[in-house]
């Protein structure tokens, strides 16, 4: 599904270059589910950042389901994050002026569905998060738990084959954070393909494996024994 | 270009950040009818001078003797000038270039008319068969004063409709009637309305019966004469006669104090000048709203788009390519520039024709109105200019990177 050769990637500010990714190698099968972890400024979101084609890189090749994606511009970016991509935040990233049903709609109005019927899916996917009673209400008006859930909702309505997660759970207490991580695991199991970046454990534990980035290089890869799915690529 | 989806999308944006829409809406909609209420105020201006001057002859030279200021060939200075009737015979034959010809002999006392036990106190004015044309005055019953009145020296008086409504309360015709000036009957033989409501409370005599009845003589004080000359022909005429009128009475022609003259067409083309004054004012603080609409107008779209930043990245990240952002924000400043325009246009005519209702008749401002085809022009002018203002920071926001909108401060 995701397949990365030497992928280097430097911020540029002013004068200053700073080398954040430093050759990433990694291969991510369909259907896999896996956390990324490691220290604040390892370099997670940036790698994330790229998988979801919202930043470019600078040297290597990113294989998304067997496309390469370099250069490519920014309507050709849309398309694909809209068609293949789903995004789930930590700061939940709804619009606040929108509610919740609207919220888990907007994909669809980019995909250029009628109203009527993105409104009638979007229930269904609120339905399938267990929020469906809770359509009307808007960001503001909802816990943490409940606007991951819509957000989730969301990042699914595109039929996406790779949901990018960063810190899901970093907004959520501990009972919520394992509610969240159920869906997640829901959708895993319907044969989306799962990256979630994390500094929890025993989040990191119900993922098939854990990748931690270390200074900008992959320094261990972690296979979880508990999970069902042995997966053995890498 | 239709899509209705995209319309309800922006609609429902529109309709969810309304203090925003509120202010955008607001400095085009008060750019609009401010240009609205001024250049209806400027036409308004523009209507009551021109009235003042449709009230008369444009084209009239009004001239009367005086006293010399001036010595001329050996003689005093303060020497009365006296005009004759022979100045009016002159002035016809020797004088080419001139339409209507009226003299005037100044009766100032008689001014108490009557007619049976009604009296009232009117302008009284001897003039020739002319003057009704000089005076831009209709006749409504009857004739004016005739050739033969003048040679005769009779007895005959046009009257004024305000001074008709004065002396004849029956409402039956004053025609043929007579009334009473200084006791000496008069029959009236004609009624005439004048636009200039000081002008129509007048009684007008032939200038013969009045030079008799007072023991004038031959005396004339002042001529009243038109032309169908432009502004540039009517000048060199004022020079013409001045001269002529010099030469006969021996006085320097260049001396206004002898013979004083006033020259409507000149007057005229003075306010001409003072109209076309005031076009180019108003056309430069018009431009100058449309221009502060349209900083108005790009500067809440630069922060519009600063407010929206984060929403944007969010859209982006889930799809939204430039151009739909693009589009997004220019057809949101389109709805709400047309919209706001429309009504700032709508309650700018309100004001104006409420304005021209209410205010009562003043001598230099009437109607004041607004040339549709400007408002409208106007009106798109600053729609067109908002949505070009609302490109800039349109554009902008289509190339915000999605990381860089999604960072979390
Ligand atoms: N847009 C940017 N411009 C410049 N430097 C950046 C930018 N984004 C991130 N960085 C830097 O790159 C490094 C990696 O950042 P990144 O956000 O990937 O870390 P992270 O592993 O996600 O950390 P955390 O766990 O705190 O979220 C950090 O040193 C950060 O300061
Ligand atoms: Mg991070």
């Amino acid at each position: 599904m995701i397949t990365l050769k030497s992928l280097h990637k430097s911020y540029v500010t002013g004068n200053n270059s700073l080398h954040v990714l430093k050759g990433i190698s990694l291969e991510i099968e369909k259907g896999e589910m896996v956390s990324v972890m490691g220290a604040s400024g390892s370099g997670k979101s940036t790698l994330l950042n790229v998988l979801g084609i919202l930043d470019n890189y600078d040297s290597g090749e990113y294989y998304l389901n067997g496309m390469l994606i370099r250069d490519i511009n920014e309507t050709k970016a849309a398309q694909l994050r809209n068609r293949t991509i789903g995004f789930v935040f930590q700061s939940f990233n709804l619009i606040s002026f929108k509610n919740a049903l609207e919220n888990v709609a907007l994909p669809l109005y980019y995909q250029g569905v009628p109203r009527r019927k993105r409104n009638q899916i979007a229930m269904e996917y609120l339905d399938r998060v267990g929020l469906k009673d809770w359509w009307t209400h808007l960001p503001s008006e909802l816990s943490g738990g409940q606007k991951q859930r819509i957000a989730i909702a969301r990042s699914l309505i595109g039929k996406p084959k790779v949901i990018l997660a960063d810190e899901p759970t970093g907004a959520l207490d501990s009972v919520t954070s394992m509610e969240v991580m159920d869906l997640l695991q829901e959708i895993n199991d319907t044969g989306i393909t799962i990256i979630i970046v994390t500094h929890e454990h025993d989040i990191a534990m119900r993922t098939q494996r854990s990748i931690k980035l270390k200074d900008g290089v992959i320094e261990t890869i972690l296979y979880h024994k508990s999970t069902y799915k042995a997966v053995s690529s890498f | 270009m239709f899509d209705l989806d995209k319309w309800q999308e922006i609609f429902s944006t529109i309709n969810k950040n309304r203090m925003r829409t509120f202010l955008t809406g607001f400095s085009v909609a008060w750019g609009i009818f401010m240009l609205i209420i001024l250049l209806g105020s400027g036409k308004g201006l523009q209507n009551g001078i021109d009235a003042q001057f449709r009230q008369d002859a444009v084209n009239m030279i009004q001239f009367g003797s005086g006293t010399t200021s001036k010595t001329y060939k050996g003689l005093q200075a303060g020497r009365e000038i006296r005009f004759t009737n022979e100045d009016y015979e002159f002035l016809r034959k020797s004088i080419d270039g001139l339409d209507k010809v009226s003299s005037r002999y100044f009766m100032w006392q008689n001014r108490v008319i009557s007619y049976k036990s009604e009296y009232g106190v009117f302008d009284l004015i001897s003039a020739h068969p002319d003057y009704i044309d000089i005076e831009n005055a209709t006749l409504t019953e009857g004739r004016f004063l005739n050739q033969i009145d003048i040679q005769k020296r009779r007895k005959v008086v046009a009257i004024g409709e305000p001074v008709r409504k004065a002396l004849f309360k029956n409402g039956k015709s004053p025609i043929g009637e007579y009334i009473k000036l200084n006791n000496i009957p008069f029959q009236v033989v004609g009624v005439f309305t004048d636009k200039n409501e000081r002008d129509a409370t007048r009684v007008y005599l032939p200038i013969s019966t009045a030079q008799m009845i007072s023991g004038g003589a031959d005396r004339v004080h002042s001529f009243a004469v038109t032309s169908n000359l432009s502004a540039a022909e009517s000048e060199v005429l004022e020079k013409n006669i001045r001269t002529k009128f010099a030469e006969r009475h021996r006085f320097d022609k260049d001396d206004q104090n002898a013979m004083w003259m006033w020259n409507t067409l000149k007057e005229y083309k003075k306010f001409s000048n003072l109209f076309l004054g005031i076009q180019i004012f108003v056309s430069i603080i018009g431009a100058f709203t449309i221009i502060a609409g349209i900083v108005g107008v790009s500067n809440i779209m630069i922060i519009v788009v600063n407010e929206r930043t984060k929403e944007i990245g969010i859209r982006k990240a889930i799809g939204a390519t430039p151009l739909s952002v693009v589009s997004m924000i220019l057809f949101e400043a389109v709805l709400i520039t047309g919209l706001a325009g429309y009504i700032g246009l709508v309650l700018g005519v309100g004001v104006l024709s409420l304005v021209s209702s209410i205010l009562p008749q003043n001598d230099f401002f009437q109607n004041p109105q607004v040339d549709f085809t400007i408002a409208l022009v106007s009106t798109l002018v600053l729609i067109l200019a908002g949505t070009l203002a609302g490109l800039m920071p349109a554009l902008r926001a289509s190339r915000i990177r999605p990381v860089v909108a999604l960072r979390d401060e």
